[in-house]
Protein backbone atom coordinates (compact mmCIF):
# COMPACT_ATOMS: atom_id res chain seq x y z
CA UNK A 1 0.00 0.00 0.00
CA UNK A 2 2.78 2.52 0.90
CA UNK A 3 4.70 3.86 -1.86
CA UNK A 4 8.32 3.61 -1.98
CA UNK A 5 10.62 6.10 -1.54
CA UNK A 6 9.93 9.70 -2.66
CA UNK A 7 6.51 10.72 -2.16
CA UNK A 8 4.73 12.51 -5.00
CA UNK A 9 1.07 12.67 -5.68
CA UNK A 10 -0.63 9.15 -5.85
CA UNK A 11 -4.04 8.13 -4.70
CA UNK A 12 -2.06 5.08 -2.75
CA UNK A 13 -1.39 7.78 -0.24
CA UNK A 14 -4.60 7.38 1.08
CA UNK A 15 -4.41 5.07 4.21
CA UNK A 16 -7.13 4.13 6.60
CA UNK A 17 -9.19 6.19 8.82
CA UNK A 18 -9.30 8.86 6.87
CA UNK A 19 -5.04 9.89 6.79
CA UNK A 20 -2.86 10.71 3.81
CA UNK A 21 0.97 9.92 3.60
CA UNK A 22 2.89 12.97 3.98
CA UNK A 23 6.26 11.74 4.50
CA UNK A 24 8.02 8.85 3.03
CA UNK A 25 10.63 7.09 6.39
CA UNK A 26 13.06 8.72 3.76
CA UNK A 27 12.40 11.82 3.79
CA UNK A 28 11.59 11.65 7.71
CA UNK A 29 14.66 10.13 8.86
CA UNK A 30 16.54 12.80 6.62
CA UNK A 31 14.46 15.76 8.50
CA UNK A 32 15.17 14.41 11.99
CA UNK A 33 19.14 14.21 10.96
CA UNK A 34 18.90 17.71 9.68
CA UNK A 35 16.87 18.57 12.70
CA UNK A 36 19.36 16.87 15.15
CA UNK A 37 22.18 18.42 13.87
CA UNK A 38 20.81 21.45 13.16
CA UNK A 39 20.08 21.93 16.73
CA UNK A 40 23.89 20.82 17.83
CA UNK A 41 24.74 23.58 15.76
CA UNK A 42 23.02 26.42 17.10
CA UNK A 43 23.47 25.73 20.54
CA UNK A 44 27.61 24.82 20.35
CA UNK A 45 27.55 28.04 17.61
CA UNK A 46 25.29 30.21 20.51
CA UNK A 47 27.89 28.98 23.12
CA UNK A 48 30.61 30.75 21.01
CA UNK A 49 28.41 34.07 19.61
CA UNK A 50 27.60 35.22 23.74
CA UNK A 51 29.04 34.90 26.87
CA UNK A 52 25.68 34.80 28.37
CA UNK A 53 25.71 31.46 26.32
CA UNK A 54 29.08 30.18 27.03
CA UNK A 55 27.76 28.03 29.35
CA UNK A 56 25.52 25.91 26.75
CA UNK A 57 29.07 24.43 25.59
CA UNK A 58 29.83 23.26 29.03
CA UNK A 59 27.17 21.55 29.35
CA UNK A 60 27.46 19.78 26.03
CA UNK A 61 30.58 18.13 27.25
CA UNK A 62 33.32 21.47 27.57
CA UNK A 63 34.22 24.15 24.68
CA UNK A 64 36.81 22.06 23.47
CA UNK A 65 34.53 19.27 22.20
CA UNK A 66 32.08 21.77 20.92
CA UNK A 67 34.76 23.68 18.98
CA UNK A 68 36.29 20.35 17.95
CA UNK A 69 33.09 18.84 16.73
CA UNK A 70 30.85 21.86 15.49
CA UNK A 71 32.58 21.41 11.87
CA UNK A 72 32.08 18.12 11.41
CA UNK A 73 28.55 18.07 12.52
CA UNK A 74 28.41 20.94 10.20
CA UNK A 75 29.35 18.33 7.39
CA UNK A 76 26.42 16.26 8.46
CA UNK A 77 23.69 19.41 8.27
CA UNK A 78 25.40 20.13 5.02
CA UNK A 79 24.84 16.69 3.75
CA UNK A 80 20.97 16.26 5.34
CA UNK A 81 20.24 19.44 3.44
CA UNK A 82 21.60 18.19 0.10
CA UNK A 83 19.63 14.97 0.61
CA UNK A 84 16.98 16.82 1.21
CA UNK A 85 17.74 19.10 -1.90
CA UNK A 86 17.44 15.68 -3.81
CA UNK A 87 14.20 15.14 -2.31
CA UNK A 88 11.99 18.20 -2.14
CA UNK A 89 13.71 20.33 -4.70
CA UNK A 90 11.43 19.90 -7.89
CA UNK A 91 8.73 20.55 -5.62
CA UNK A 92 9.82 23.97 -4.47
CA UNK A 93 9.45 26.03 -6.97
CA UNK A 94 7.38 29.63 -6.71
CA UNK A 95 3.84 29.16 -8.72
CA UNK A 96 1.36 31.43 -9.40
CA UNK A 97 -0.59 30.14 -6.30
CA UNK A 98 2.54 31.49 -4.30
CA UNK A 99 2.56 34.78 -5.17
CA UNK A 100 -1.41 34.85 -4.07
CA UNK A 101 -0.23 33.01 -0.60
CA UNK A 102 2.26 35.52 -0.35
CA UNK A 103 -0.54 38.12 -0.89
CA UNK A 104 -2.86 36.55 1.76
CA UNK A 105 -0.06 36.28 4.22
CA UNK A 106 -1.96 38.24 6.70
CA UNK A 107 -5.05 36.08 7.11
CA UNK A 108 -2.36 32.50 7.58
CA UNK A 109 -1.09 34.57 10.19
CA UNK A 110 -4.37 35.30 12.08
CA UNK A 111 -5.32 31.83 11.11
CA UNK A 112 -8.23 32.55 8.92
CA UNK A 113 -7.10 29.97 6.79
CA UNK A 114 -10.52 29.22 4.92
CA UNK A 115 -9.23 32.78 3.09
CA UNK A 116 -5.99 31.44 1.99
CA UNK A 117 -5.59 30.25 -1.54
CA UNK A 118 -5.19 26.81 -1.87
CA UNK A 119 -1.77 25.36 -1.40
CA UNK A 120 -0.25 22.51 -2.96
CA UNK A 121 2.20 20.02 -1.07
CA UNK A 122 3.96 22.86 0.14
CA UNK A 123 3.29 26.58 1.00
CA UNK A 124 4.66 29.57 0.03
CA UNK A 125 6.61 30.27 3.72
CA UNK A 126 7.79 26.37 3.19
CA UNK A 127 8.88 26.90 0.03
CA UNK A 128 11.16 30.11 1.42
CA UNK A 129 11.95 27.82 4.87
CA UNK A 130 13.57 25.12 2.23
CA UNK A 131 15.73 27.94 0.08
CA UNK A 132 16.59 29.54 3.34
CA UNK A 133 18.26 26.64 4.65
CA UNK A 134 19.60 25.25 1.43
CA UNK A 135 21.58 28.70 0.77
CA UNK A 136 22.45 29.02 3.83
CA UNK A 137 23.97 25.15 4.15
CA UNK A 138 25.78 26.79 1.50
CA UNK A 139 27.43 30.45 3.05
CA UNK A 140 27.81 28.37 6.37
CA UNK A 141 29.64 25.65 4.88
CA UNK A 142 31.82 28.38 2.66
CA UNK A 143 32.52 30.16 5.53
CA UNK A 144 32.84 27.94 8.26
CA UNK A 145 35.53 25.94 6.29
CA UNK A 146 37.59 29.22 6.66
CA UNK A 147 36.86 29.16 10.49
CA UNK A 148 37.73 25.75 10.63
CA UNK A 149 41.21 26.06 9.44
CA UNK A 150 41.69 29.62 9.79
CA UNK A 151 45.01 28.86 11.22
CA UNK A 152 46.08 28.01 7.64
CA UNK A 153 44.79 30.92 6.12
CA UNK A 154 47.77 33.02 4.64
CA UNK A 155 48.29 36.29 6.03
CA UNK A 156 47.79 38.05 2.40
CA UNK A 157 43.85 36.29 2.33
CA UNK A 158 43.05 38.05 6.11
CA UNK A 159 39.91 39.37 4.31
CA UNK A 160 38.43 35.51 4.13
CA UNK A 161 38.56 35.35 7.37
CA UNK A 162 36.99 38.72 7.97
CA UNK A 163 34.42 38.39 5.91
CA UNK A 164 33.81 34.57 6.72
CA UNK A 165 33.24 35.88 10.56
CA UNK A 166 30.44 38.04 9.46
CA UNK A 167 29.15 35.95 6.49
CA UNK A 168 28.87 32.93 9.06
CA UNK A 169 27.27 34.89 12.25
CA UNK A 170 24.83 36.48 9.69
CA UNK A 171 23.37 33.43 8.36
CA UNK A 172 23.65 31.76 11.05
CA UNK A 173 21.35 34.20 12.80
CA UNK A 174 18.62 34.18 9.73
CA UNK A 175 18.58 30.43 9.67
CA UNK A 176 18.02 30.81 13.78
CA UNK A 177 14.89 32.72 12.46
CA UNK A 178 13.66 30.42 10.15
CA UNK A 179 14.08 27.88 12.16
CA UNK A 180 11.96 29.43 15.08
CA UNK A 181 9.14 30.16 12.94
CA UNK A 182 9.19 26.68 11.45
CA UNK A 183 9.36 24.97 15.51
CA UNK A 184 6.65 27.38 16.28
CA UNK A 185 4.44 26.07 12.98
CA UNK A 186 5.44 22.82 13.18
CA UNK A 187 4.72 21.84 17.02
CA UNK A 188 2.35 24.96 18.44
CA UNK A 189 0.74 26.15 15.29
CA UNK A 190 -0.22 23.48 12.81
CA UNK A 191 -2.08 21.10 14.92
CA UNK A 192 -1.16 17.72 12.98
CA UNK A 193 2.57 18.83 11.37
CA UNK A 194 4.95 17.73 14.25
CA UNK A 195 3.09 13.68 13.81
CA UNK A 196 3.00 14.16 9.97
CA UNK A 197 6.85 13.80 10.61
CA UNK A 198 7.16 11.60 12.99
CA UNK A 199 4.76 9.11 11.71
CA UNK A 200 4.34 10.02 8.17
CA UNK A 201 0.39 10.54 7.93
CA UNK A 202 -1.69 13.55 8.41
CA UNK A 203 -5.47 13.68 8.55
CA UNK A 204 -7.66 14.42 5.75
CA UNK A 205 -9.06 16.90 7.64
CA UNK A 206 -5.52 18.49 7.75
CA UNK A 207 -4.64 17.84 4.35
CA UNK A 208 -7.77 19.72 2.90
CA UNK A 209 -7.39 22.44 5.29
CA UNK A 210 -3.62 23.57 5.01
CA UNK A 211 -2.26 22.11 1.44
CA UNK A 212 -6.12 21.87 -0.58
CA UNK A 213 -4.29 21.78 -3.50
CA UNK A 214 -1.97 18.85 -2.54
CA UNK A 215 -5.30 17.50 -1.11
CA UNK A 216 -7.15 17.96 -4.43
CA UNK A 217 -4.38 15.88 -6.48
CA UNK A 218 -4.17 12.65 -4.49
CA UNK A 219 -7.96 12.55 -3.25
CA UNK A 220 -9.09 13.64 -6.98
CA UNK A 221 -12.06 15.87 -6.65
CA UNK A 222 -14.76 13.88 -7.85
CA UNK A 223 -14.52 12.37 -4.05
CA UNK A 224 -16.20 14.85 -2.01
CA UNK A 225 -14.65 14.26 1.23
CA UNK A 226 -16.32 17.43 2.17
CA UNK B 1 50.00 31.03 32.26
CA UNK B 2 48.05 32.14 35.04
CA UNK B 3 50.27 35.13 37.00
CA UNK B 4 48.06 35.35 40.78
CA UNK B 5 51.30 38.31 41.41
CA UNK B 6 48.77 40.59 38.27
CA UNK B 7 45.76 41.75 39.19
CA UNK B 8 43.22 41.63 35.68
CA UNK B 9 41.43 44.09 34.17
CA UNK B 10 40.07 42.82 30.62
CA UNK B 11 38.85 38.88 30.48
CA UNK B 12 37.90 37.80 27.12
CA UNK B 13 34.17 36.46 26.97
CA UNK B 14 33.81 37.28 30.34
CA UNK B 15 29.67 38.24 31.89
CA UNK B 16 30.16 40.02 34.87
CA UNK B 17 32.61 42.28 36.02
CA UNK B 18 35.93 40.70 36.35
CA UNK B 19 37.16 39.39 39.53
CA UNK B 20 40.15 41.52 41.07
CA UNK B 21 39.65 44.27 38.65
CA UNK B 22 40.96 47.37 39.86
CA UNK B 23 41.89 46.46 43.26
CA UNK B 24 45.56 47.05 42.25
CA UNK B 25 46.71 50.38 40.54
CA UNK B 26 49.94 49.55 38.47
CA UNK B 27 51.70 51.59 35.97
CA UNK B 28 51.45 50.45 32.28
CA UNK B 29 54.51 48.83 31.28
CA UNK B 30 55.70 49.20 28.02
CA UNK B 31 58.60 47.76 25.72
CA UNK B 32 61.14 50.15 23.21
CA UNK B 33 62.51 48.19 20.41
CA UNK B 34 65.07 51.24 18.75
CA UNK B 35 64.94 49.51 15.19
CA UNK B 36 68.32 51.80 14.18
CA UNK B 37 70.80 50.47 17.00
CA UNK B 38 69.36 47.01 16.21
CA UNK B 39 72.19 44.72 14.49
CA UNK B 40 70.00 41.10 14.16
CA UNK B 41 71.81 39.39 16.94
CA UNK B 42 69.15 37.28 17.40
CA UNK B 43 70.11 37.20 21.40
CA UNK B 44 66.53 38.00 21.87
CA UNK B 45 64.88 35.48 19.69
CA UNK B 46 67.33 32.39 21.58
CA UNK B 47 66.12 34.60 25.15
CA UNK B 48 62.62 34.20 24.29
CA UNK B 49 62.71 30.38 23.38
CA UNK B 50 65.15 29.76 26.62
CA UNK B 51 63.02 31.63 29.00
CA UNK B 52 59.59 30.47 28.36
CA UNK B 53 60.94 27.07 27.73
CA UNK B 54 59.86 26.11 24.07
CA UNK B 55 60.86 23.08 22.39
CA UNK B 56 63.51 23.26 19.09
CA UNK B 57 62.02 25.03 16.31
CA UNK B 58 63.65 24.74 13.34
CA UNK B 59 64.84 27.30 11.49
CA UNK B 60 64.55 27.87 7.07
CA UNK B 61 67.49 29.63 5.51
CA UNK B 62 66.57 31.78 2.26
CA UNK B 63 69.49 33.98 2.05
CA UNK B 64 68.99 37.25 4.20
CA UNK B 65 68.96 37.78 7.99
CA UNK B 66 65.94 36.52 9.34
CA UNK B 67 65.73 33.03 11.09
CA UNK B 68 62.47 32.46 9.59
CA UNK B 69 59.36 33.31 7.73
CA UNK B 70 56.32 33.89 10.42
CA UNK B 71 56.82 33.83 14.22
CA UNK B 72 55.48 30.07 15.26
CA UNK B 73 53.26 28.93 17.91
CA UNK B 74 56.92 28.08 20.18
CA UNK B 75 58.42 31.00 18.32
CA UNK B 76 56.83 33.78 19.67
CA UNK B 77 59.87 36.67 18.93
CA UNK B 78 61.32 37.01 14.95
CA UNK B 79 63.80 39.84 14.07
CA UNK B 80 62.39 40.35 10.65
CA UNK B 81 64.79 41.70 8.00
CA UNK B 82 64.36 43.95 4.76
CA UNK B 83 67.09 44.84 2.79
CA UNK B 84 66.11 48.58 1.72
CA UNK B 85 67.12 50.26 -1.70
CA UNK B 86 66.92 53.59 -1.03
CA UNK B 87 65.87 56.82 -3.66
CA UNK B 88 69.89 57.48 -4.06
CA UNK B 89 70.35 53.93 -4.86
CA UNK B 90 71.93 52.93 -1.28
CA UNK B 91 71.11 49.86 0.42
CA UNK B 92 69.57 49.90 4.16
CA UNK B 93 69.11 46.82 6.23
CA UNK B 94 66.10 47.01 8.15
CA UNK B 95 65.67 44.95 11.19
CA UNK B 96 62.64 44.90 13.63
CA UNK B 97 62.10 42.82 16.48
CA UNK B 98 58.34 41.36 15.39
CA UNK B 99 56.33 40.20 18.32
CA UNK B 100 52.88 40.43 20.33
CA UNK B 101 52.30 44.01 20.70
CA UNK B 102 50.36 44.02 23.62
CA UNK B 103 47.66 46.90 22.07
CA UNK B 104 45.52 48.78 24.94
CA UNK B 105 42.59 47.77 22.95
CA UNK B 106 43.39 44.21 21.91
CA UNK B 107 41.36 42.78 18.98
CA UNK B 108 42.50 39.05 19.94
CA UNK B 109 40.66 39.66 23.52
CA UNK B 110 37.77 41.29 21.24
CA UNK B 111 37.34 38.22 19.31
CA UNK B 112 38.19 35.83 21.87
CA UNK B 113 34.64 33.20 22.63
CA UNK B 114 35.97 31.57 25.30
CA UNK B 115 35.90 32.68 29.00
CA UNK B 116 39.22 33.96 30.54
CA UNK B 117 41.23 32.69 27.46
CA UNK B 118 42.91 36.49 26.99
CA UNK B 119 42.98 38.67 29.70
CA UNK B 120 44.73 41.92 30.11
CA UNK B 121 46.67 42.48 33.11
CA UNK B 122 46.41 45.83 34.66
CA UNK B 123 49.69 46.50 33.28
CA UNK B 124 48.47 46.43 30.31
CA UNK B 125 49.90 42.89 29.05
CA UNK B 126 47.69 40.53 27.09
CA UNK B 127 48.22 37.35 27.75
CA UNK B 128 46.91 33.95 26.92
CA UNK B 129 45.27 31.36 29.34
CA UNK B 130 46.18 27.82 27.50
CA UNK B 131 43.85 26.59 30.24
CA UNK B 132 40.49 27.84 29.16
CA UNK B 133 41.72 28.07 25.17
CA UNK B 134 39.31 26.41 22.75
CA UNK B 135 41.43 26.87 19.44
CA UNK B 136 38.78 28.39 17.93
CA UNK B 137 40.99 30.73 16.21
CA UNK B 138 38.97 33.96 16.85
CA UNK B 139 41.96 35.48 17.98
CA UNK B 140 44.01 35.08 14.75
CA UNK B 141 41.23 36.93 12.88
CA UNK B 142 40.92 39.38 15.33
CA UNK B 143 44.68 40.62 15.35
CA UNK B 144 45.80 43.11 13.41
CA UNK B 145 49.97 41.71 13.40
CA UNK B 146 49.74 38.00 12.53
CA UNK B 147 50.54 37.26 16.04
CA UNK B 148 48.55 34.54 17.17
CA UNK B 149 49.89 30.88 16.13
CA UNK B 150 47.61 28.10 16.82
CA UNK B 151 49.42 24.86 17.63
CA UNK B 152 47.84 22.03 15.43
CA UNK B 153 48.19 19.21 18.47
CA UNK B 154 47.12 20.70 21.00
CA UNK B 155 44.74 22.86 19.65
CA UNK B 156 45.72 26.12 21.81
CA UNK B 157 46.71 29.23 20.64
CA UNK B 158 50.28 30.75 21.79
CA UNK B 159 52.21 34.02 21.88
CA UNK B 160 54.37 36.30 23.59
CA UNK B 161 53.70 37.04 26.84
CA UNK B 162 55.93 39.84 27.49
CA UNK B 163 57.35 38.16 30.23
CA UNK B 164 54.50 38.44 32.64
CA UNK B 165 55.46 35.79 34.71
CA UNK B 166 59.28 37.93 34.92
CA UNK B 167 57.44 41.21 35.32
CA UNK B 168 55.13 40.21 37.85
CA UNK B 169 58.22 39.19 39.81
CA UNK B 170 59.68 42.96 39.22
CA UNK B 171 62.22 41.51 36.54
CA UNK B 172 62.29 42.60 33.00
CA UNK B 173 61.30 40.30 30.13
CA UNK B 174 64.00 38.02 29.13
CA UNK B 175 64.51 39.62 25.00
CA UNK B 176 65.13 43.00 27.21
CA UNK B 177 68.38 41.21 29.48
CA UNK B 178 70.13 39.27 26.31
CA UNK B 179 69.78 42.75 24.15
CA UNK B 180 73.65 43.26 23.67
CA UNK B 181 73.21 46.78 21.94
CA UNK B 182 70.58 47.81 24.21
CA UNK B 183 68.55 48.62 21.47
CA UNK B 184 65.91 47.15 23.71
CA UNK B 185 64.83 49.10 26.94
CA UNK B 186 61.74 48.25 29.13
CA UNK B 187 59.83 50.14 31.60
CA UNK B 188 56.65 52.35 31.85
CA UNK B 189 54.65 53.21 28.99
CA UNK B 190 55.27 57.05 30.19
CA UNK B 191 59.23 56.79 30.40
CA UNK B 192 59.37 54.81 27.12
CA UNK B 193 57.46 57.20 25.16
CA UNK B 194 59.69 59.64 26.05
CA UNK B 195 63.08 57.69 25.86
CA UNK B 196 61.60 57.23 22.06
CA UNK B 197 60.52 61.01 21.39
CA UNK B 198 64.24 61.62 22.08
CA UNK B 199 66.35 59.09 20.32
CA UNK B 200 63.77 60.13 17.67
CA UNK B 201 64.78 63.67 17.45
CA UNK B 202 68.48 62.77 18.07
CA UNK B 203 68.14 61.07 14.50
CA UNK B 204 66.32 63.37 12.65
CA UNK B 205 68.87 66.60 14.27
CA UNK B 206 71.98 64.81 14.25
CA UNK B 207 72.14 61.53 11.88
CA UNK B 208 70.15 62.90 9.26
CA UNK B 209 67.48 60.80 9.38
CA UNK B 210 64.88 63.73 8.55
CA UNK B 211 61.63 61.11 8.96
CA UNK B 212 62.84 59.43 11.82
CA UNK B 213 59.75 58.57 14.42
CA UNK B 214 58.10 56.83 17.14
CA UNK B 215 55.54 53.69 16.29
CA UNK B 216 52.94 53.59 19.00
CA UNK B 217 49.53 53.40 16.79
CA UNK B 218 46.46 54.90 17.95
CA UNK B 219 44.27 52.85 16.07
CA UNK B 220 44.76 49.96 18.95
CA UNK B 221 44.90 52.59 21.34
CA UNK B 222 48.70 52.57 21.86
CA UNK B 223 51.15 49.40 21.82
CA UNK B 224 52.58 47.84 24.96
CA UNK B 225 55.53 47.45 22.33
CA UNK B 226 56.83 50.80 20.57
CA UNK B 227 59.17 51.42 18.07
CA UNK B 228 62.15 54.19 16.60
CA UNK B 229 62.27 53.73 13.20
CA UNK B 230 64.81 55.67 11.04
CA UNK B 231 61.35 56.52 8.61
CA UNK B 232 58.23 56.54 10.81
CA UNK B 233 56.36 57.41 7.60
CA UNK B 234 57.03 53.89 6.13
CA UNK B 235 56.32 51.95 8.95
CA UNK B 236 55.20 48.76 6.16
CA UNK B 237 59.35 48.81 5.05
CA UNK B 238 60.13 47.18 8.55
CA UNK B 239 58.43 43.22 7.49
CA UNK B 240 55.24 45.04 6.78
CA UNK B 241 54.67 46.83 9.94
CA UNK B 242 50.87 48.15 9.36
CA UNK B 243 50.83 51.81 9.09
CA UNK B 244 47.04 52.23 10.51
CA UNK B 245 46.92 49.34 12.37
CA UNK B 246 42.93 49.06 14.11
CA UNK B 247 40.65 45.91 14.94
CA UNK B 248 39.60 44.74 11.32
CA UNK B 249 35.90 46.37 10.82
CA UNK B 250 34.83 42.48 10.39
CA UNK B 251 35.64 41.93 14.08
CA UNK B 252 34.01 45.16 15.31
CA UNK B 253 30.89 44.86 13.07
CA UNK B 254 30.27 40.80 14.25
CA UNK B 255 31.24 41.84 17.65
CA UNK B 256 29.00 45.20 18.45
CA UNK B 257 26.13 46.29 16.08
CA UNK B 258 25.58 42.35 14.90
CA UNK B 259 25.33 41.01 18.23
CA UNK B 260 22.89 43.33 19.65
CA UNK B 261 20.78 43.51 16.54
CA UNK B 262 21.19 39.42 16.49
CA UNK B 263 20.40 38.90 20.32
CA UNK B 264 17.43 41.35 20.18
CA UNK B 265 15.98 39.79 17.27
CA UNK B 266 16.41 36.38 18.70
CA UNK B 267 15.08 37.42 21.81
CA UNK B 268 12.27 39.41 20.02
CA UNK B 269 11.28 36.93 18.10
CA UNK B 270 10.74 34.56 20.47
CA UNK B 271 8.57 37.18 23.02
CA UNK B 272 6.55 37.33 19.26
CA UNK B 273 6.12 33.81 18.67
CA UNK B 274 4.84 33.46 21.60
CA UNK B 275 2.36 36.56 22.16
CA UNK B 276 1.08 35.08 18.73
CA UNK B 277 0.25 32.08 20.39
CA UNK B 278 -1.48 34.04 23.31
CA UNK B 279 -3.50 36.13 20.61
CA UNK B 280 -4.45 32.96 18.19
CA UNK B 281 -3.60 29.94 19.51
CA UNK B 282 -3.43 26.89 17.44
CA UNK B 283 -4.61 26.84 13.89
CA UNK B 284 -7.25 24.36 14.70
CA UNK B 285 -7.92 21.97 17.62
CA UNK B 286 -6.93 18.62 17.29
CA UNK B 287 -10.43 17.11 17.82
CA UNK B 288 -11.44 19.15 14.81
CA UNK B 289 -8.82 17.45 12.81
CA UNK B 290 -9.14 13.99 13.94
CA UNK B 291 -13.32 14.32 13.73
CA UNK B 292 -15.00 11.86 11.57
CA UNK B 293 -16.29 13.40 8.08
CA UNK B 294 -18.80 15.26 8.31
CA UNK B 295 -18.72 16.58 12.15
CA UNK B 296 -16.38 19.41 10.91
Amino acid sequence: MKPRGMIGYHPEQVIPHDHILRYSFKERLNHWIAAGSFIYLMLTGLAFWSPWLFWIATVLGGPELSRMLHPWIGLVFFVAVCYMFTLWSTQMNFEQVDKEWWASLRYYITNQDEKMPPAGRYNAGQKLLFWSFFGGAILLLASGCVLWFTESIPWNLRWLRYISVVVHAGTALLLIGNFMIHIYMGVFAERGAFGSVIRGDVSLAFAKRYHPGWYKEIVGETENQK
Amino acid sequence: MSQATLRIQKMSAHSGTVPGQDTQRQYTVCKLVDTTTCIGCKACEVACVEWNDMPFSPTTFDNTHQTMPETRWNYWNLILFNEHEREDGTLQWLMRKHQCMHCAEPGCLEACPSDGAIVQYSNGIVDFQQANCIGCGYCITGCPFNIPKLNSVTKRVYKCSLCADRVGEGLEPACIKSCPTGCLHFGSKEDMKDLAEKRAKQLRDHYGFDKAGVYDPPGVGGTGVIYVLHDATQPELYGGLPGNPSIPLAVKFWKHPLKWLGNLAMVGGLIGLFAHYLKYGPKAREEEDLAPKGEV
